[in-house]
């Protein structure tokens, strides 16, 4: 099911993940349409990181079928490391290399997985970081940096390989609430440019205002999904109504 | 007093011993040149290997590195150059070093980076990995950078042994520096020219021990 009924993108079909004993994805089916964002929340441990972990194979499910842009994610004959240069992630803990400045973190990439000389992916790199507005900043290492500034040069680490989705899981939960700001910010933009997304978060805010859909998520499986208004002002499940009125409150 | 000084502080004996001992420096300087970033090209390659979690891998590589860690470098070196040749390898005496110490120090220089390796975060491998970078280009640009850094103290620390543990060459007749002396000092009956070659060594060793505990304190503070 997607939100518009375009051609989903990102197409996941009944993922099974156990970590031992522990089964934390128990069949999701997730379908996502270009240019569609959309928002996966739910309690810890409800496997909503998990399932966005599997989209990009940073965890291998235990069953199911992942294709994004067309490429079977699962199939082991998938140059997985092409694969994932379609496909941008965005971590809680921004996770920049320590050792190089901002610009290197960028150009790393586009120097290594595709190819480009110093100059050029210098180049590209810096116009990414401009689209996060930071190009002043290019020179500065990590710890010189706020947290919402790391985490906007890692966003601007992802989409300067142009990917066709991206990934945010939790981007804003590590950072000082007066910095969650740019980092919205920036994202709305990159919607607004047309990127499709897929954001694990709890931004309320953020998922009413731009959000076309919004998922919820509880012990490893979808319970219910609709557009921002519906799930948050008139959740029709009982365990979703519980999630929203505690953090609402909050 | 003079006797004392004319056992140990000769200058006329140092003057004699001198082109004996400076032959024996060469040697010295060469051999830590060869066997040090030998040890580290072994170290590296142990350390990536000990990222692989597969058993096939592991366990052999557990046993290595025990195995050469264990045995006395001075028997290694004696095996190597004394037993090889029965299998048809005459290695000569470089080639006995630089195997013997690729070995024995490899596996110490193997065991520091792979703490160096393990204290890098796991999220600087995902985020390395989810832009494509191969498993072998987030080890080299992204993992190896940091975790030397991060154990460099470590590897300072264990290159000095290393310098000073080069003087078993002399077991497969490498003259190096304390063979030279020993030499030299076995012809002057004169204790001079091992008191040459320890202010040699000490020259040679003070820079690094000195940039070592710089590093030390540094690290101190920024623990704090």
């Amino acid at each position: 099911m997607t939100g518009s009924g375009r051609a989903p993108i990102v197409e996941a079909r009944a993922i099974h993940k156990h970590f031992g004993h522990l089964h934390v994805l128990k069949g999701v089916d997730l379908a996502v349409a270009e240019k569609e964002l959309v928002f996966l929340i739910g309690p810890s441990g409800s496997g909503k990181s998990t399932l966005l972990r599997c989209l990009n194979r940073l965890e291998d499910p235990s069953s199911g079928s992942v294709v994004v842009d067309g490429i079977d994610m699962l199939d082991p004959r998938t140059d997985i490391n092409k694969a994932r240069q379609r496909i941008g992630m965005v971590f809680q803990s921004f996770n920049l290399y320590p050792h190089m400045t901002a610009l290197g973190n960028v150009a790393l990439a586009l120097r290594k997985v595709q190819g480009m000389g110093r100059a050029e992916a210098e180049a590209k790199a810096r116009a990414a970081l401009d689209r996060v507005h930071l190009a002043d900043r290019a020179d500065h290492y990590p710890l010189q940096l706020s947290g919402g500034q790391q985490q906007r040069v890692a966003i601007a680490r992802a989409i300067a390989l142009e990917p066709r989705v991206m990934l945010f899981d939790e981007p804003t939960s590590a950072l000082d609430p007066e910095l969650v700001g740019g980092v919205l910010a920036v994202m709305r933009e990159l919607r607004e440019d047309g990127m499709t997304m897929v954001v694990v978060s709890h931004e309320m805010g953020f998922a009413k205002a731009a959000a076309d859909r919004v998922v919820f998520m509880s012990d490893g499986a979808i319970i219910e999904e609709g557009i921002p208004s519906e799930i948050f002002t008139n959740p029709s499940h009982e365990r979703t109504r519980a999630f929203i009125s505690q953090i609402e409150r909050h | 007093m003079d006797l004392f000084l004319e056992t140990f502080f000769s200058w006329q004996i140092i003057s004699e011993a001198w082109p004996i001992l400076w032959q024996g420096l060469q040697a010295t300087l060469m051999l830590s040149v060869l066997v040090v970033p030998l040890g580290v090209a072994g170290g590296i390659i142990l350390a990536t290997l000990s990222t692989v979690r597969n058993p096939w891998v592991k366990w052999p590589l557990r046993a290595w590195v025990d195995t050469f860690r264990a045995l006395p470098p001075l028997v290694l070196l004696v095996f190597i150059f004394a037993g090889l040749p029965f299998i048809g390898l005459d290695v000569g005496a470089w080639g006995a070093v630089a195997i013997g110490f690729f070995l024995n120090t490899g596996a110490y220089y193997g065991e520091i980076l792979r703490a160096g390796i393990e204290s890098v975060p796991r999220g600087q491998i995902e985020a390395a990995r989810s832009t494509g970078l191969t498993r072998g280009q987030t080890m080299a640009h992204v993992v190896l950078p940091q975790a030397v850094r991060n154990v460099l103290p470590d590897l300072i620390s264990n290159t000095l042994e290393v310098v000073k543990l080069t003087s078993i060459a002399s077991v497969v007749a490498l003259p190096e520096l304390l063979f030279q002396a020993r030499q030299a000092q076995s012809v002057t009956y004169n204790a001079t020219p091992i008191m040459a070659a320890a202010v040699a060594y000490f020259i040679l060793l003070w820079p690094l021990v000195r940039l070592l505990s710089r590093l030390e304190n540094r690290q101190l503070a920024g623990r704090r």
